[in-house]
């Protein structure tokens, strides 16, 4: 039996450095409703459940089909990307709503994942090609190679695995569990392997690989199931290798 | 002489391809985007990229790639710049390869290519079904490898407003509003390039996402740039519907073998795997023997939409579905090459595709219109690479590639040759404003900073009139409105009345604007007054679609009207080309190119 109304609970923050505030809403139900069509009802009559005129609540999101990355929140305290938040699945009584904490907030639900980008850059997160012209076909992969690195490249930097993982947070120099794989997925490319010293230079000082708890929130908390922490248990045994490497003179 | 700077705007496959392409000539990037760059619309392409590399024995070639690709555009593309893009497909598949990208593989470790629509050879490459994100990943990772070495400066979270024109009419910058302080800012640049995307959200709802306005390239159309086949958006026959965005469920999931039907009993209840085999009817199948379910797109939604509302087959409650079934294909063979879309398709039914059929129903997915651009031929039929005509607008200075711009699909597109166009374009359009961008800085003193002072003056002008904007309208609601009459009238069928009555809705959405309100009068990351901004571009935008359909009275690819099936070469064999006025698109038609590839009657039975 379907609910006649949907109740929200959305945390709202007017700017990155106003305090924050609940906010409560009472919408329509309808067939196949999401959090993100929930948000598009309430912009289009944005009053509160207590019948006070608001303004639109402000989120992030695009694709809507979870490839994208960018509606990830917190839905009833769990981050996840909105779109599949199906109402239809959710139990009974309000929905929250909440930005990802381990991001400054932009405003309402929107968070600043730019930390995430910068640490591409930091594990250079690239296969070093020549350039763009045509240099006839890459190299050959096994199937089963290519299968398991497409597991990793399909992290779509969303944030969730940064927010369970209690080793990333604003006081710890921890680059975090998603450039980590990455790290992974670029050193057994057969043309990034030959920079992958670079990258485990990146990942061997403070904030590194050594910073991982191995708590597993982070694996759990993947909506990709990529295989994270397989991923740091590899590039344990690389950065000890690489260590060794180092010590000894290759 | 000052260092040249170009001005690229959206992130997507084309607009990265370009970036690279410039910053490999050494030349410094200024990239716009309305969201981080790995985050554009390009992501939602899932089958696949065409290149005829030929790895399964079956005398596939560039040349048949181009022949096919004429044929299901209905001949409406001119030729040269499509002949250029599929022979240059295998050289950008490689590419790809070398960046890394996952594509499946073969047994022997070689790429490996699968069948798409309105092709009978396996000519298209993938990487699960996400091959959309994959590439653009590949893109996006090259392009912070030069913005690491200072060569590409990025604007995530800036949304292009308009172009700035000097006074002999050049394109000499942009204008821009920070997302965040709700700014706008002039930029000024030697040559400025448009890869904005679709249109997709002036059906309101559609495969694309919510970032495809279609506002960027009003804009510019706004500015004077020419917007040409407009009338020619592509219907996708297989989609997920749903409450907020209609999802899509890829091509590929027919190329590994997916068939579509309907039960021959109307409102036949059974569930669909109790339905047997005789009482099925495969309905591409029977009616197109040689093609089956890999008839180009039009084909197939006009099919699906004849089967529902014509002769009632649909299932579901109101009719408006057929089963797409992949049930009798292995599991793992499923999961190892479809799975990005299976697990869309269960994430938002609940259902498993491998077990049960999918209900799936036509949806608004893509413009094969879009800017006018140019293009410099050579004398064999290719294009000369060395041009700076190449993806130029009829405003010298502005560039347009991707979905945004009109040239490669005619007036339908092959699936998996969108991603192709995109970073052909980017490709070929990236050292055409190069060579442009060099010779505006060679012209010596540069543009008067009074012109950008001017640009910045009126966009801060024009956005604090539309804060102050007071009225009864919710600028959401007229949105949707515009929605419903669009996906009522100007998709699959259109007839001549319903156009008229769409082109008066939007006329009466255009006044009602005015009287909107923009809901949030706060001074950061206001959202509404960006919209309300994109909204007048898209209610322009939306009469060129319209009015566009209503003049052209024949059938042809995407654009099918009953009262005139036919395609008419003596009269409609060219290309639309709407200019703005004040009071409307202004409609002038071009000559097509087809030198190449003569045009014949397009059959797929």
């Amino acid at each position: 039996m379907p609910r006649q109304k949907i109740e929200l609970r959305i945390r709202r923050q007017d700017s990155p450095t106003g305090s924050s505030r609940w906010e409560e809403f009472s919408i329509p139900w309808q067939p196949s409703m999401n959090v993100i069509s929930c948000l598009m009802e309430i912009r289009k009559n944005p009053v509160t459940k207590q019948g006070q005129k608001t303004t639109p609540v402000h989120w992030e999101s695009s694709c809507l089909e979870e490839v994208c990355g960018a509606c990830t929140m917190l839905v009833n305290g769990k981050p996840r990307q909105s779109c599949t938040a199906l109402v239809d699945n959710m139990p009974d009584g309000p929905i929250t709503l909440e930005p990802l904490t381990k991001f400054p907030v932009v405003r309402d639900l929107q968070v600043d994942r730019k930390p995430m980008f910068e640490a591409l850059k930091i594990v250079k997160a690239w296969v070093p090609i020549d350039g763009t012209y045509d240099l006839g076909p890459g190299p050959k992969m096994s199937a089963a190679d290519a299968e398991l690195n497409y597991a990793f490249s399909r992290c779509m930097t969303c944030g969730c695995c940064m927010e369970v993982c209690p080793q990333y947070n604003s006081h710890s120099d921890f680059i975090g569990p998603a450039p980590l794989a990455q790290v992974r997925l670029f050193n057994a490319h057969p043309t990034g392997r030959m920079n992958a010293h670079e990258r485990l230079d990146a990942i061997m000082g403070r904030g590194g690989i050594v910073d991982c708890g191995n708590a597993q929130n982070c694996v759990e908390a993947c909506p990709k199931e990529i295989p994270l922490t397989e991923a740091f248990g590899d590039l344990g045994r690389q950065t000890t290798v690489h260590w060794l490497q180092s010590l000894f003179g290759k | 002489m000052a260092a040249p700077r170009i001005a690229i705007v959206g992130g997507g496959l084309a607009g990265l391809m370009a970036a690279i392409k410039v910053a490999e000539a050494g030349v410094a990037v200024d990239l716009f985007s309305i969201v981080p760059v790995k985050r554009s619309h390009s992501v939602c392409a899932q089958g696949g990229i065409n290149g005829a590399v030929n790895v399964k024995g079956e005398n596939d070639s560039p040349e048949i790639h181009f022949v096919d690709t004429c044929k299901g555009g209905d001949f409406l593309a001119n030729q040269p710049p499509v002949k250029g893009m599929c022979y240059a497909a295998p050289g950008i598949i490689y590419l790809f390869d070398r960046m890394g990208v996952t594509f499946n593989r073969t047994a022997e470790g070689l790429l490996d290519f699968r069948r798409f629509g309105g092709t009978l050879h396996h000519r298209t490459a993938f990487a699960g079904a996400t091959t959309g994100q994959q590439l653009l990943y590949a893109l996006d990772e090259q392009v912070r490898r030069h913005e690491a070495a200072g060569l590409v400066t990025k604007y995530e979270g800036w949304e292009f407003v308009g172009t700035v024109k000097d006074d002999a009419g050049r394109c000499v910058g942009l204008t821009a509003i920070d997302l965040r302080t709700m700014k706008t800012k002039a930029f000024p640049a030697d040559a400025v390039m448009l890869g904005t995307g679709g249109p997709g959200l002036l059906f309101g709802k559609s495969t694309n996402s919510l970032i495809n306005s279609g506002s960027a390239a009003a804009a510019a159309y706004m500015d004077g740039a020419d917007y040409a086949n407009g009338e020619f958006i592509q219907i996708h026959p297989t989609a997920i519907p749903g409450a907020d965005k209609l999802r899509l469920m890829s091509e590929s999931a027919r190329g590994e073998g997916g068939r579509v039907w309907v039960p021959r009993k109307k409102g036949d209840a059974r569930p669909p795997r109790q339905i047997p085999e005789a009482e099925r009817e495969y309905f591409l199948e029977e009616k197109y023997p040689k093609y089956r379910n890999l008839v180009p797109r039009d084909v197939a939604s006009r099919e699906i939409h004849n089967v529902c509302v014509n002769r009632g087959l649909g299932i579901g409650a109101d009719g408006m579905g057929v089963y797409l079934d992949l049930t009798h294909i292995p599991r793992e063979t499923l999961k190892r090459k479809l799975e990005g879309i299976l697990e869309i398709y269960e994430k938002f039914t609940g259902e498993d595709p491998c077990d049960e059929p999918m209900r799936i129903f036509p949806a608004v997915h893509y413009s094969m219109g879009g800017l006018w651009v140019d293009y410099e031929p050579t004398k064999d039929g290719f294009i000369d690479l060395g041009s700076p005509k190449n993806h130029m607008t009829n405003i010298p200075g502005l560039y347009a590639i991707g979905e945004c711009e009109y040239q490669y699909h005619g007036a339908n597109r092959l699936g998996a040759n969108s991603l192709l166009s995109c970073v052909y374009a980017g490709q070929v359009a990236g050292p055409a404003a190069v060579v442009h961008a060099l010779g505006q800085a060679k012209t010596g003193a540069g543009t008067p900073a009074s012109v950008f002072e001017a640009a910045e003056k009126r966009w801060t002008g024009r956005f604090a009139e539309l804060a102050k904007r007071n009225g009864p309208e919710n600028p959401y609601k007229i949105h949707e409105e515009l929605g419903i009459a669009m996906l009522s009238n100007v998709t699959i069928v259109r007839e001549n009345g319903k156009l008229q009555e769409t082109d008066a809705k939007i006329l009466e959405l255009m006044e009602r604007w005015k009287n909107a309100t923009v809901l949030d009068d706060g001074q950061w990351a206001n959202a509404p007054l960006s919209f309300m901004n994109q909204l007048e571009n898209m209610l322009h935008l939306s009469r060129v679609v319209t009015l566009g359909a209503l003049a052209r009275n024949e059938s042809r690819g995407a654009h099918f009207k009953p009262d005139f099936p036919d395609r008419d070469d003596a009269n409609w064999q060219k290309t639309t080309v709407a200019s703005f006025t004040p009071n409307g698109p202004s409609f002038r038609y071009d000559p097509v190119d087809v030198s190449l590839c003569t045009p014949v009657a397009r059959k797929y039975d």
